[in-house]
């Protein structure tokens, strides 16, 4: 079997205030997390407040964007083209939502490691996606 | 202060529609509770106490209060997604033991086969998410958020395919005898694992239906119950539990029926082992498995081995589940299964189940509801009922 990856359309984010960084971050290549300088930990999804320990000293720090494959799952029935939604583990320990591009969708496996890259949503804003490494 | 044996369930109705184009939301929590009254021997002037969730119209327990001219002194509009009807009924226990009501209604209605829902489609969770930039753009489905939590249940413990299919299978030796429900067939492991792939590894045959409809449920006093003209059954114990990403550590292998389940199965002072017949939300097959593990009737991680012997079909197995063919194959009402959960674990305890599912003298029965998003953020509700 073989799915090869194709465009989607996808959905353009609505950031919340404070949301800003990430998606001027995206744009210019890069992925950003949220990490607290109180207690040091990294979060994701980034809020305004560290989901550990409260703190509101928040920094954003720039992530490796490389990390593996902890689930998946490719959408085939029902949509206009199929596609992968995953979550992927980074190096710096937090897991995110992310859709696995430009691959054959069909070769895909847990474990796998995988490398961000960008694609645009219908509105041009740049959101990180990931493809194996 | 414990809510064990301070209510009682008197009244259970489910709306017999699977879709309803021309009837209103409104008019179908209306119907849901005139046939609950019925049910019950009483009048709307004995309610006291209204809750809802998130499918009722408008400005929920306040728009349904006044579409049905009651006058409560009691509302609850608890939200927690299909589980909520669960959490309801422990909420009503707890309003009645500490006098704030005596008789309290709890419906469910909705039309989204009507109103052309599906499982591939991104639902609607509001304006001002605070996760949504960070996952809406990435399409996530209803069936694909459950598919990712079955992969990683494939990969962590070996589960198949063929072993989820057993959870179909059961559902639909059920279903067949209930006149009322969308899929009567039995269909075999080879159908479900053979029909079309939606969102891997979930099939088609892996999911709930969609249907419009409704049903409730009235929770009263145990002196009220005791005048009435039907079984006793006591609320024995509840819990109710979020879960979420932690802050970016989602664990997909479980629910939060661990905690949820727990808390109900302390607070009734049973085992599961002691439970007769289940009652376990159905949005896929993979959220059957997680919840019976995650309650404790298997192992973690053995939940494949446990349904692929049989265990739920009624008659055959150590727990009858869903014997009314549950959302897998009767009913799914707005996308919403928890209250068809409580409906027809009081049909077994009562011994009203279809005589060829019911479950020989059930005593005890437990309900079990997730609501939300499996892969992301959910509420798990356990309720556990006893024929008093």
């Amino acid at each position: 079997m073989s799915t090869p990856y194709q465009t989607r359309e996808m959905t353009p984010p609505k950031p919340n205030p404070g949301d800003e960084p990430y998606f001027t971050a995206a744009a210019e290549g890069k992925l950003l997390l949220k990490r607290c300088t109180d207690c040091g930990r990294v979060h994701f999804y980034p809020r305004a407040l560290c989901p550990f320990c409260f703190s509101d000293r928040l920094e954003w720090t720039a992530a490796t964007g490389r990390g593996e494959i902890y689930s998946y799952s490719v959408t085939r029935g029902g949509v206009p083209v199929p596609y992968a939604i995953a979550y992927v583990t980074l190096d710096e320990g937090v897991r995110m939502m992310t859709n696995l591009v430009d691959c054959d969708l069909d070769d895909l496996r847990i474990g796998q490691r995988v490398r961000v890259v960008f694609k645009a949503a219908s509105d041009g804003t740049m959101v990180p996606c990931f493809t194996p490494d | 202060m414990s809510i064990k044996r301070k209510a009682c369930i008197v009244g259970a109705y489910e709306h017999p529609t699977r879709k309803a184009p021309d009837k209103s939301v409104a008019q179908l929590h209306a119907e849901c509770a005139k046939g609950a009254l019925a049910d019950a021997g009483l009048s709307k002037e004995d309610i006291d106490g209204y809750f809802c969730a998130g499918d009722a119209p408008g400005l929920g327990a306040f728009s349904m209060v006044e579409y049905m001219g009651l006058k409560v002194r009691h509302v609850d509009t608890t939200e927690t997604g299909g589980s909520s009807y669960l959490i309801h009924v422990a909420h009503a226990a707890q309003a009645i033991a500490m006098g704030k009501c005596n008789v309290a209604l709890i419906t469910l209605a909705g039309r989204p086969r009507s109103e052309g829902s599906s499982g591939t489609q991104v639902r609607n969770w509001g304006a001002n998410l605070p996760d949504g930039p960070f996952e809406l753009p990435y399409a996530p489905v209803t069936i694909n958020q459950y598919a990712m939590a079955a992969m990683r249940h494939m990969y962590e413990y070996g589960t198949t395919s063929e072993q989820l299919a057993w959870i179909k299978v059961a559902a639909s030796h059920h279903a067949q005898y209930n006149p009322q429900a969308m899929l009567r067939d039995v269909v075999t492991v080879e159908q479900v694992i053979s029909s079309p792939l939606i969102s891997d590894p979930l099939h088609r045959l892996d999911c709930c239906v969609v249907s419009d409809g409704g049903g409730a449920v009235i929770v009263a006093r145990p002196e009220i119950a005791k005048s009435l003209k039907r079984p006793l059954i006591n609320v024995l114990g509840a819990g109710e539990s979020p879960k979420h990403t932690e802050g970016g550590h989602i664990d997909l292998t479980y629910t939060g029926a661990v905690w949820s389940g727990k808390a109900a199965f302390e607070e009734a002072g049973v085992t599961p082992g002691d439970i007769q017949y289940a009652s376990i939300y159905d949005s896929f097959t993979i959220t059957v498995l997680l919840q019976l593990e995650d309650l404790g009737f298997c192992p973690k991680g053995e939940g494949g081995k446990f349904v692929a012997e049989g265990n739920l079909i009624s008659g055959v197995g150590k727990l009858p589940f869903n014997t009314d063919g549950g959302g897998l194959c009767n009913n799914h009402p707005a996308n919403r299964g928890g209250m068809t959960k409580i409906i027809e674990a009081v049909r077994q305890l009562r011994g009203e189940a279809h005589p060829k599912v019911q479950v020989p003298n059930c005593q005890l029965a437990l309900a079990q509801g997730t609501g939300g998003s499996i892969a992301s953020r959910h509420g798990s509700a356990t309720l556990i009922l006893e024929r008093g």
